[in-house]
Protein backbone atom coordinates (compact mmCIF):
# COMPACT_ATOMS: atom_id res chain seq x y z
CA UNK A 1 0.00 0.00 0.00
CA UNK A 2 3.04 1.90 0.01
CA UNK A 3 1.48 3.99 -3.44
CA UNK A 4 -1.14 5.51 -1.38
CA UNK A 5 0.58 7.66 0.56
CA UNK A 6 4.35 7.79 -0.52
CA UNK A 7 3.47 10.78 -2.61
CA UNK A 8 2.14 12.88 -0.20
CA UNK A 9 5.44 13.69 0.83
CA UNK A 10 8.03 12.56 -1.64
CA UNK A 11 5.95 12.48 -4.89
CA UNK A 12 7.58 15.70 -5.84
CA UNK A 13 10.74 14.79 -5.22
CA UNK A 14 10.33 11.44 -6.64
CA UNK A 15 8.94 13.25 -10.39
CA UNK A 16 12.01 15.82 -9.60
CA UNK A 17 14.75 12.73 -8.97
CA UNK A 18 13.28 11.30 -12.26
CA UNK A 19 13.67 13.96 -14.53
CA UNK A 20 17.53 14.58 -13.28
CA UNK A 21 18.05 10.82 -14.53
CA UNK A 22 17.18 11.58 -17.98
CA UNK A 23 19.74 14.13 -17.96
CA UNK A 24 22.45 11.54 -17.85
CA UNK A 25 24.55 10.77 -20.66
CA UNK A 26 23.39 8.11 -22.78
CA UNK A 27 26.12 5.93 -24.90
CA UNK A 28 25.55 8.18 -27.81
CA UNK A 29 26.64 11.38 -26.04
CA UNK A 30 29.98 8.99 -25.11
CA UNK A 31 30.70 8.32 -28.32
CA UNK A 32 30.36 12.04 -28.96
CA UNK A 33 32.66 12.74 -26.35
CA UNK A 34 35.09 10.13 -27.07
CA UNK A 35 35.48 11.36 -30.53
CA UNK A 36 36.98 14.60 -29.55
CA UNK A 37 39.94 15.67 -29.73
CA UNK A 38 40.74 18.43 -27.12
CA UNK A 39 39.36 19.51 -23.88
CA UNK A 40 37.60 22.52 -25.91
CA UNK A 41 35.52 20.08 -27.88
CA UNK A 42 34.39 18.28 -25.28
CA UNK A 43 33.33 21.75 -23.78
CA UNK A 44 31.32 22.34 -26.62
CA UNK A 45 29.44 18.43 -26.34
CA UNK A 46 28.84 19.26 -22.95
CA UNK A 47 26.93 22.17 -23.31
CA UNK A 48 24.10 20.64 -25.52
CA UNK A 49 23.37 18.33 -22.36
CA UNK A 50 22.21 19.03 -18.82
CA UNK A 51 25.87 20.39 -18.50
CA UNK A 52 25.10 23.30 -19.97
CA UNK A 53 26.42 25.96 -18.04
CA UNK A 54 28.78 24.49 -16.03
CA UNK A 55 31.46 24.67 -18.05
CA UNK A 56 31.41 27.61 -20.34
CA UNK A 57 30.66 30.44 -17.33
CA UNK A 58 34.53 30.56 -16.86
CA UNK A 59 37.51 31.90 -17.57
CA UNK A 60 40.07 29.22 -15.99
CA UNK A 61 42.70 26.81 -17.49
CA UNK A 62 40.27 24.14 -18.91
CA UNK A 63 41.74 21.36 -17.00
CA UNK A 64 40.91 17.82 -16.32
CA UNK A 65 40.96 18.54 -12.33
CA UNK A 66 39.39 21.86 -12.82
CA UNK A 67 36.32 19.47 -15.31
CA UNK A 68 36.03 17.01 -11.96
CA UNK A 69 35.63 19.96 -9.35
CA UNK A 70 32.46 21.16 -11.64
CA UNK A 71 30.51 18.32 -11.81
CA UNK A 72 31.52 17.45 -8.36
CA UNK A 73 29.95 20.47 -7.60
CA UNK A 74 26.72 20.02 -9.65
CA UNK A 75 25.93 17.25 -8.12
CA UNK A 76 26.17 18.84 -4.73
CA UNK A 77 23.78 21.40 -6.23
CA UNK A 78 21.22 18.74 -6.86
CA UNK A 79 21.74 16.50 -4.08
CA UNK A 80 20.97 19.74 -1.69
CA UNK A 81 18.42 20.82 -3.57
CA UNK A 82 16.47 17.46 -2.70
CA UNK A 83 17.89 17.26 0.68
CA UNK A 84 16.55 20.89 1.21
CA UNK A 85 12.87 19.84 0.04
CA UNK A 86 13.03 16.39 2.12
CA UNK A 87 10.80 15.28 4.32
CA UNK A 88 11.48 11.86 7.10
CA UNK A 89 12.13 9.29 6.11
CA UNK A 90 13.38 9.96 2.96
CA UNK A 91 15.64 12.88 4.81
CA UNK A 92 17.15 9.96 6.64
CA UNK A 93 17.56 7.77 4.03
CA UNK A 94 19.68 10.67 1.86
CA UNK A 95 21.48 11.54 5.07
CA UNK A 96 22.69 8.21 4.73
CA UNK A 97 23.71 8.79 1.61
CA UNK A 98 26.35 11.04 2.58
CA UNK A 99 27.45 9.13 5.73
CA UNK A 100 29.47 7.25 3.24
CA UNK A 101 31.51 10.45 1.92
CA UNK A 102 31.75 11.60 5.76
CA UNK A 103 33.34 8.65 6.72
CA UNK A 104 36.18 9.16 3.73
CA UNK A 105 36.27 12.66 4.77
CA UNK A 106 37.11 11.83 8.58
CA UNK A 107 39.63 9.25 7.49
CA UNK A 108 41.26 11.32 5.10
CA UNK A 109 41.53 14.11 7.76
CA UNK A 110 42.69 11.78 10.46
CA UNK A 111 45.54 10.43 7.71
CA UNK A 112 46.62 13.77 6.54
CA UNK A 113 46.87 14.97 10.39
CA UNK A 114 49.15 11.69 11.25
CA UNK A 115 51.47 13.64 8.67
CA UNK A 116 51.60 16.90 9.93
CA UNK A 117 49.90 18.32 6.70
CA UNK A 118 47.80 21.55 7.08
CA UNK A 119 44.48 20.99 7.85
CA UNK A 120 43.37 24.26 5.46
CA UNK A 121 45.35 22.12 2.75
CA UNK A 122 43.54 19.08 3.19
CA UNK A 123 39.78 20.78 3.57
CA UNK A 124 39.54 21.46 -0.54
CA UNK A 125 39.86 17.97 -0.74
CA UNK A 126 37.32 16.24 0.99
CA UNK A 127 34.32 15.52 -0.24
CA UNK A 128 31.87 18.04 -0.32
CA UNK A 129 28.61 15.36 0.05
CA UNK A 130 29.94 14.67 3.36
CA UNK A 131 30.83 18.18 4.90
CA UNK A 132 30.09 18.30 8.75
CA UNK A 133 30.62 21.19 10.90
CA UNK A 134 33.81 19.87 12.85
CA UNK A 135 35.57 18.71 9.65
CA UNK A 136 38.49 21.44 10.36
CA UNK A 137 38.60 20.30 14.34
CA UNK A 138 39.50 16.68 13.75
CA UNK A 139 42.76 17.04 12.50
CA UNK A 140 44.01 18.46 15.61
CA UNK A 141 42.63 15.24 17.62
CA UNK A 142 45.74 12.77 18.52
CA UNK A 143 44.48 9.90 20.25
CA UNK A 144 40.75 8.12 19.19
CA UNK A 145 39.55 9.16 22.70
CA UNK A 146 39.62 12.58 22.40
CA UNK A 147 38.90 12.58 18.50
CA UNK A 148 35.26 10.90 19.80
CA UNK A 149 34.55 13.07 23.17
CA UNK A 150 35.32 16.05 21.66
CA UNK A 151 34.18 16.06 18.33
CA UNK A 152 32.68 13.10 17.08
CA UNK A 153 30.09 12.91 19.12
CA UNK A 154 28.24 15.71 17.86
CA UNK A 155 28.34 14.54 14.11
CA UNK A 156 26.03 11.84 12.80
CA UNK A 157 28.95 9.25 12.47
CA UNK A 158 28.87 9.07 15.99
CA UNK A 159 27.03 5.37 16.23
CA UNK A 160 29.76 4.20 13.79
CA UNK A 161 32.67 4.79 15.85
CA UNK A 162 31.00 3.29 18.76
CA UNK A 163 32.57 -0.05 17.53
CA UNK A 164 35.29 0.94 16.40
CA UNK A 165 37.32 3.19 19.03
CA UNK A 166 38.29 0.99 21.65
CA UNK A 167 40.70 -0.41 19.89
CA UNK A 168 42.73 1.45 18.00
CA UNK A 169 46.07 3.49 17.91
CA UNK A 170 46.34 5.83 15.34
CA UNK A 171 49.08 5.29 13.37
CA UNK A 172 49.41 4.60 9.09
CA UNK A 173 47.46 1.01 8.82
CA UNK A 174 44.87 1.65 11.48
CA UNK A 175 43.47 3.96 9.87
CA UNK A 176 42.38 1.80 6.96
CA UNK A 177 41.24 -0.53 9.83
CA UNK A 178 39.09 2.04 11.22
CA UNK A 179 37.82 3.01 7.75
CA UNK A 180 36.55 -0.01 6.91
CA UNK A 181 34.98 -1.03 10.44
CA UNK A 182 33.15 2.34 10.26
CA UNK A 183 31.95 1.40 6.73
CA UNK A 184 30.83 -2.35 8.04
CA UNK A 185 28.86 -0.45 10.92
CA UNK A 186 27.58 2.16 8.25
CA UNK A 187 26.44 -0.39 6.14
CA UNK A 188 24.72 -2.72 8.65
CA UNK A 189 22.98 0.03 9.79
CA UNK A 190 21.45 1.51 6.39
CA UNK A 191 20.30 -2.00 5.45
CA UNK A 192 18.76 -2.60 8.63
CA UNK A 193 16.77 0.93 8.10
CA UNK A 194 15.79 0.20 4.48
CA UNK A 195 14.52 -3.27 5.90
CA UNK A 196 12.65 -1.22 8.36
CA UNK A 197 10.69 0.66 5.51
CA UNK A 198 9.84 -2.60 3.97
CA UNK A 199 8.63 -3.05 0.40
CA UNK A 200 9.96 -1.13 -2.45
CA UNK A 201 12.50 0.04 -1.49
CA UNK A 202 13.62 -3.35 0.67
CA UNK A 203 13.24 -4.80 -2.41
CA UNK A 204 15.69 -2.60 -4.54
CA UNK A 205 17.81 -1.39 -1.82
CA UNK A 206 18.90 -4.22 -0.29
CA UNK A 207 20.49 -6.12 -3.22
CA UNK A 208 22.64 -2.86 -4.25
CA UNK A 209 23.42 -2.79 -0.34
CA UNK A 210 24.15 -6.51 -0.33
CA UNK A 211 26.01 -6.02 -3.53
CA UNK A 212 28.16 -3.40 -1.92
CA UNK A 213 28.93 -5.39 1.08
CA UNK A 214 30.07 -7.79 -0.87
CA UNK A 215 32.79 -5.50 -3.09
CA UNK A 216 34.35 -4.59 0.58
CA UNK A 217 34.87 -7.84 1.02
CA UNK A 218 36.74 -8.71 -1.68
CA UNK A 219 38.47 -5.13 -1.67
CA UNK A 220 39.30 -6.00 2.17
CA UNK A 221 40.52 -9.45 1.52
CA UNK A 222 42.49 -8.34 -1.91
CA UNK A 223 44.04 -5.41 -0.38
CA UNK A 224 45.27 -7.43 3.06
CA UNK A 225 46.84 -10.53 1.15
CA UNK A 226 50.37 -8.04 1.46
CA UNK A 227 50.39 -7.17 4.83
CA UNK A 228 50.23 -9.46 8.36
CA UNK A 229 46.72 -9.06 9.09
CA UNK A 230 45.35 -11.94 10.61
CA UNK A 231 42.52 -14.24 9.52
CA UNK A 232 40.30 -13.77 12.68
CA UNK A 233 40.73 -9.75 12.28
CA UNK A 234 39.75 -9.65 8.78
CA UNK A 235 36.54 -11.37 9.20
CA UNK A 236 35.54 -8.96 11.95
CA UNK A 237 35.92 -6.19 9.10
CA UNK A 238 33.60 -8.08 6.75
CA UNK A 239 30.09 -6.16 6.96
CA UNK A 240 28.01 -8.95 7.86
CA UNK A 241 24.90 -8.19 5.52
CA UNK A 242 26.31 -9.42 2.06
CA UNK A 243 25.05 -12.27 0.19
CA UNK A 244 28.41 -14.19 0.87
CA UNK A 245 27.14 -13.64 4.65
CA UNK A 246 28.32 -16.79 6.50
CA UNK A 247 29.58 -19.19 4.57
CA UNK A 248 31.27 -16.98 1.95
CA UNK A 249 33.11 -14.86 4.23
CA UNK A 250 34.59 -17.62 6.50
CA UNK A 251 36.13 -19.18 3.01
CA UNK A 252 37.17 -15.52 2.38
CA UNK A 253 38.34 -15.37 5.54
CA UNK A 254 40.60 -18.41 4.92
CA UNK A 255 41.98 -17.68 1.61
CA UNK A 256 45.54 -16.77 0.79
CA UNK A 257 46.05 -15.75 -2.90
CA UNK A 258 43.87 -14.52 -5.62
CA UNK A 259 42.90 -18.11 -7.32
CA UNK A 260 40.85 -18.83 -4.11
CA UNK A 261 39.43 -15.57 -4.18
CA UNK A 262 38.14 -16.15 -7.50
CA UNK A 263 36.95 -18.99 -6.90
CA UNK A 264 34.75 -17.66 -3.86
CA UNK A 265 33.30 -15.15 -6.37
CA UNK A 266 30.81 -16.86 -8.85
CA UNK A 267 28.47 -14.70 -10.53
CA UNK A 268 27.42 -11.70 -8.93
CA UNK A 269 24.92 -9.24 -11.09
CA UNK A 270 26.63 -5.24 -12.21
CA UNK A 271 23.85 -3.90 -12.99
CA UNK A 272 21.57 -3.38 -10.06
CA UNK A 273 21.70 0.22 -9.89
CA UNK A 274 19.29 0.91 -13.08
CA UNK A 275 16.91 -1.53 -12.18
CA UNK A 276 16.21 0.83 -9.01
CA UNK A 277 14.69 3.20 -11.98
CA UNK A 278 11.84 0.02 -12.68
CA UNK A 279 9.52 0.41 -9.84
CA UNK A 280 7.98 3.91 -8.61
CA UNK A 281 6.69 5.10 -5.33
CA UNK A 282 10.18 3.70 -3.45
CA UNK A 283 13.40 5.33 -2.21
CA UNK A 284 15.83 3.49 -3.89
CA UNK A 285 15.75 5.86 -7.25
CA UNK A 286 17.70 8.31 -5.19
CA UNK A 287 20.54 6.44 -3.88
CA UNK A 288 20.59 5.22 -7.65
CA UNK A 289 20.98 8.29 -9.12
CA UNK A 290 23.58 9.53 -7.03
CA UNK A 291 25.22 6.87 -8.08
CA UNK A 292 24.87 6.84 -11.47
CA UNK A 293 25.78 10.50 -11.55
CA UNK A 294 29.07 9.86 -9.82
CA UNK A 295 29.54 6.92 -12.30
CA UNK A 296 29.15 9.65 -15.15
CA UNK A 297 31.64 11.76 -13.37
CA UNK A 298 34.06 9.46 -13.37
CA UNK A 299 33.25 8.04 -17.14
CA UNK A 300 33.72 12.35 -17.92
CA UNK A 301 36.80 12.27 -16.22
CA UNK A 302 38.46 9.28 -17.80
CA UNK A 303 37.87 10.42 -20.92
CA UNK A 304 38.80 13.79 -20.68
CA UNK A 305 42.20 12.36 -19.35
CA UNK A 306 42.26 10.09 -22.56
CA UNK A 307 41.83 13.25 -24.45
CA UNK A 308 44.40 15.31 -22.74
CA UNK A 309 47.42 12.31 -23.00
CA UNK A 310 46.12 11.40 -26.56
CA UNK A 311 45.34 7.51 -25.68
CA UNK A 312 42.48 7.05 -28.17
CA UNK A 313 43.08 3.35 -27.44
CA UNK A 314 42.09 3.22 -24.20
CA UNK A 315 39.06 5.58 -24.55
CA UNK A 316 36.60 3.05 -24.54
CA UNK A 317 37.13 1.37 -21.00
CA UNK A 318 34.66 3.75 -19.56
CA UNK A 319 31.26 2.25 -18.27
CA UNK A 320 28.11 3.41 -20.30
CA UNK A 321 24.77 3.64 -18.12
CA UNK A 322 21.69 3.42 -20.61
CA UNK A 323 21.56 2.46 -23.72
CA UNK A 324 20.18 5.78 -25.18
CA UNK A 325 17.18 6.86 -27.98
CA UNK A 326 18.08 10.20 -27.82
CA UNK B 1 6.70 3.95 12.92
CA UNK B 2 7.11 1.99 16.46
CA UNK B 3 4.50 4.81 18.07
CA UNK B 4 2.07 4.76 15.44
CA UNK B 5 2.01 0.39 15.61
CA UNK B 6 1.42 0.43 19.31
CA UNK B 7 -1.15 3.42 18.90
CA UNK B 8 -2.65 1.11 16.48
CA UNK B 9 -2.87 -1.88 18.65
CA UNK B 10 -4.40 -0.46 21.70
CA UNK B 11 -6.56 0.87 20.01
CA UNK B 12 -8.02 -2.46 18.49
CA UNK B 13 -7.26 -3.94 21.53
CA UNK B 14 -9.52 -1.63 23.72
CA UNK B 15 -12.29 -2.01 21.08
CA UNK B 16 -12.10 -6.05 21.06
CA UNK B 17 -12.08 -6.09 24.73
CA UNK B 18 -15.25 -3.66 25.19
CA UNK B 19 -17.08 -5.39 22.66
CA UNK B 20 -16.25 -8.59 24.30
CA UNK B 21 -16.77 -7.58 28.29
CA UNK B 22 -20.08 -6.14 27.06
CA UNK B 23 -21.16 -9.44 25.30
CA UNK B 24 -20.26 -11.33 28.07
CA UNK B 25 -22.28 -8.96 31.06
CA UNK B 26 -25.06 -9.63 29.02
CA UNK B 27 -25.35 -13.10 28.45
CA UNK B 28 -24.32 -13.57 31.89
CA UNK B 29 -27.14 -10.86 33.63
CA UNK B 30 -29.88 -12.18 30.47
CA UNK B 31 -30.25 -9.62 29.23
CA UNK B 32 -29.50 -10.77 25.58
CA UNK B 33 -32.95 -9.62 24.67
CA UNK B 34 -32.06 -5.62 24.42
CA UNK B 35 -29.65 -6.79 21.64
CA UNK B 36 -32.42 -6.69 19.20
CA UNK B 37 -31.47 -6.21 15.50
CA UNK B 38 -35.05 -6.30 14.41
CA UNK B 39 -36.34 -3.28 17.12
CA UNK B 40 -33.11 -1.33 15.50
CA UNK B 41 -34.00 -2.05 11.75
CA UNK B 42 -37.82 -1.02 12.22
CA UNK B 43 -37.42 1.73 14.90
CA UNK B 44 -34.65 4.17 13.28
CA UNK B 45 -36.69 6.48 10.97
CA UNK B 46 -36.36 5.48 6.88
CA UNK B 47 -34.64 9.45 6.62
CA UNK B 48 -31.64 8.25 8.45
CA UNK B 49 -30.94 5.08 6.12
CA UNK B 50 -31.57 7.81 3.44
CA UNK B 51 -29.40 10.49 4.38
CA UNK B 52 -26.77 8.60 5.22
CA UNK B 53 -27.21 7.08 1.80
CA UNK B 54 -26.53 10.67 0.47
CA UNK B 55 -23.81 11.53 2.40
CA UNK B 56 -21.79 8.58 1.24
CA UNK B 57 -22.86 8.96 -1.54
CA UNK B 58 -20.54 12.47 -2.16
CA UNK B 59 -18.25 12.10 0.91
CA UNK B 60 -16.74 8.97 0.02
CA UNK B 61 -16.71 9.75 -3.88
CA UNK B 62 -14.92 13.36 -2.66
CA UNK B 63 -12.55 11.44 -0.70
CA UNK B 64 -11.35 9.40 -4.01
CA UNK B 65 -11.19 12.16 -6.37
CA UNK B 66 -8.94 14.34 -4.01
CA UNK B 67 -6.62 10.79 -2.93
CA UNK B 68 -6.19 10.29 -6.94
CA UNK B 69 -5.30 14.11 -7.71
CA UNK B 70 -2.89 14.72 -4.88
CA UNK B 71 -0.77 11.45 -5.87
CA UNK B 72 -1.33 12.43 -9.71
CA UNK B 73 -0.35 16.44 -9.02
CA UNK B 74 2.67 15.70 -7.03
CA UNK B 75 3.90 13.68 -10.03
CA UNK B 76 3.09 16.35 -12.83
CA UNK B 77 4.97 19.15 -10.68
CA UNK B 78 8.40 16.63 -10.24
CA UNK B 79 8.32 15.76 -13.65
CA UNK B 80 7.79 19.16 -14.98
CA UNK B 81 10.54 20.49 -13.39
CA UNK B 82 13.02 18.85 -15.57
CA UNK B 83 10.38 18.79 -18.71
CA UNK B 84 7.78 21.21 -18.65
CA UNK B 85 6.25 19.77 -21.93
CA UNK B 86 4.18 17.69 -20.03
CA UNK B 87 2.02 20.36 -17.89
CA UNK B 88 -0.61 20.85 -20.13
CA UNK B 89 -1.07 17.54 -21.26
CA UNK B 90 -1.42 15.41 -18.18
CA UNK B 91 -4.07 17.71 -16.96
CA UNK B 92 -6.40 15.14 -18.46
CA UNK B 93 -5.57 12.54 -15.54
CA UNK B 94 -6.26 15.25 -12.97
CA UNK B 95 -9.75 15.59 -15.38
CA UNK B 96 -10.54 12.11 -15.10
CA UNK B 97 -9.83 12.23 -11.10
CA UNK B 98 -11.99 15.35 -10.89
CA UNK B 99 -15.15 13.19 -13.37
CA UNK B 100 -15.38 10.63 -10.44
CA UNK B 101 -16.20 13.86 -7.92
CA UNK B 102 -18.79 15.00 -10.77
CA UNK B 103 -20.07 11.26 -10.40
CA UNK B 104 -20.97 11.33 -6.43
CA UNK B 105 -22.46 14.73 -6.55
CA UNK B 106 -25.29 13.40 -8.97
CA UNK B 107 -25.90 10.54 -7.52
CA UNK B 108 -26.40 12.62 -4.48
CA UNK B 109 -28.26 15.18 -6.09
CA UNK B 110 -30.67 12.21 -7.89
CA UNK B 111 -31.04 10.44 -4.28
CA UNK B 112 -32.24 13.09 -2.21
CA UNK B 113 -35.15 14.16 -4.88
CA UNK B 114 -35.91 11.01 -3.70
CA UNK B 115 -36.11 11.53 0.21
CA UNK B 116 -39.25 13.36 0.20
CA UNK B 117 -41.73 13.10 2.78
CA UNK B 118 -45.10 11.51 1.61
CA UNK B 119 -47.84 10.59 3.51
CA UNK B 120 -49.93 8.76 0.82
CA UNK B 121 -47.45 5.31 1.14
CA UNK B 122 -47.33 3.67 4.67
CA UNK B 123 -46.99 0.29 3.34
CA UNK B 124 -44.29 -0.99 5.26
CA UNK B 125 -42.49 -2.67 2.70
CA UNK B 126 -42.58 0.41 0.80
CA UNK B 127 -41.33 2.54 3.36
CA UNK B 128 -38.50 -0.19 3.55
CA UNK B 129 -37.32 -0.46 0.36
CA UNK B 130 -37.33 3.01 0.04
CA UNK B 131 -35.09 3.69 2.03
CA UNK B 132 -32.65 1.26 2.12
CA UNK B 133 -32.32 1.13 -1.63
CA UNK B 134 -31.10 4.95 -1.10
CA UNK B 135 -28.60 3.36 1.63
CA UNK B 136 -27.46 0.93 -0.81
CA UNK B 137 -26.97 3.09 -3.84
CA UNK B 138 -25.25 5.93 -1.59
CA UNK B 139 -22.86 2.62 -0.28
CA UNK B 140 -22.39 1.54 -3.50
CA UNK B 141 -21.37 4.71 -5.58
CA UNK B 142 -19.62 6.20 -2.36
CA UNK B 143 -17.18 3.12 -2.36
CA UNK B 144 -16.75 2.05 -6.25
CA UNK B 145 -15.45 6.02 -6.81
CA UNK B 146 -13.16 6.08 -3.81
CA UNK B 147 -11.15 3.14 -5.43
CA UNK B 148 -11.58 4.30 -8.59
CA UNK B 149 -9.87 7.82 -8.12
CA UNK B 150 -7.16 5.99 -6.07
CA UNK B 151 -6.87 3.82 -9.41
CA UNK B 152 -6.71 6.73 -11.73
CA UNK B 153 -4.53 8.81 -9.26
CA UNK B 154 -1.43 5.93 -9.33
CA UNK B 155 -1.88 5.14 -13.06
CA UNK B 156 -1.63 9.16 -13.67
CA UNK B 157 1.08 9.52 -11.76
CA UNK B 158 3.20 6.85 -13.58
CA UNK B 159 1.82 8.30 -17.10
CA UNK B 160 3.40 11.82 -16.17
CA UNK B 161 6.72 10.41 -14.75
CA UNK B 162 7.04 8.42 -18.38
CA UNK B 163 5.64 10.93 -20.52
CA UNK B 164 8.77 13.13 -18.83
CA UNK B 165 11.05 10.63 -20.05
CA UNK B 166 9.34 9.82 -23.43
CA UNK B 167 6.73 11.76 -24.83
CA UNK B 168 4.97 8.35 -27.38
CA UNK B 169 4.10 6.76 -23.89
CA UNK B 170 1.42 9.29 -23.03
CA UNK B 171 -1.31 8.18 -24.65
CA UNK B 172 -0.67 4.70 -24.61
CA UNK B 173 -1.55 5.13 -20.77
CA UNK B 174 -4.19 7.19 -20.81
CA UNK B 175 -5.99 3.94 -22.36
CA UNK B 176 -5.16 2.34 -19.10
CA UNK B 177 -6.26 5.04 -17.47
CA UNK B 178 -9.74 5.16 -19.57
CA UNK B 179 -10.27 1.83 -17.98
CA UNK B 180 -9.34 2.88 -14.38
CA UNK B 181 -12.53 5.50 -14.80
CA UNK B 182 -14.91 3.14 -16.39
CA UNK B 183 -15.10 1.50 -13.01
CA UNK B 184 -16.67 4.62 -11.65
CA UNK B 185 -19.09 4.78 -14.52
CA UNK B 186 -20.31 0.94 -13.40
CA UNK B 187 -20.61 1.91 -9.59
CA UNK B 188 -23.06 4.96 -10.99
CA UNK B 189 -25.24 2.94 -13.43
CA UNK B 190 -25.73 0.34 -11.05
CA UNK B 191 -26.55 3.08 -7.91
CA UNK B 192 -28.91 4.59 -10.54
CA UNK B 193 -30.41 1.20 -11.18
CA UNK B 194 -31.05 0.77 -7.18
CA UNK B 195 -32.69 3.77 -7.19
CA UNK B 196 -35.00 3.80 -10.14
CA UNK B 197 -37.36 0.88 -8.53
CA UNK B 198 -37.90 3.71 -5.94
CA UNK B 199 -39.54 5.53 -8.23
CA UNK B 200 -41.31 2.59 -10.10
CA UNK B 201 -42.17 1.16 -6.57
CA UNK B 202 -43.89 4.66 -5.41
Amino acid sequence: MAELSFNVDHGYLEGLVRGMKAGILTSTDYHNLAQCDTLEDMKLHLQSTDYGKLLSSSEEDLTVSFVDSKLRENLVTEFSCLRSNALPPLSTFLDYITYNYMIDNVVLLITGALKQRDVEELLPRCHPLGAFDQMAAVGIARTPTELYSAILVDTPLAPFFQDAVSEINLDEMEVEILRSKLYKAYLESFHTFCKNIGGATKDTMCPILEFEADRRAFIITVNSFGTDLSSADRSALYPSCGKLYPEGLQLLAKAEDHEQVKAVADCYPVKLNTLAFMQQFHFGVFYSYIKLKEQESRNIVWISECVTQRQKSKIHNYIPIFQGTK
Amino acid sequence: MNGHAILYTGVTLAFWSTILIVGICYTIFDLGFRFDVAWFLTETSPFMWASLGIGLAISLSVVGAAWGIYITGSSIIGGGVKAPRIKTKNLVSIIFCEAVAIYGIIMAIVISNMAEVSSEHLLLIMIQKKRYSMFGAGLTVGFSNLFCGICVGIVGSGAALADAQNASLFVKILIVEIFGSAIGLFGVIVAILQTSKVKMGD
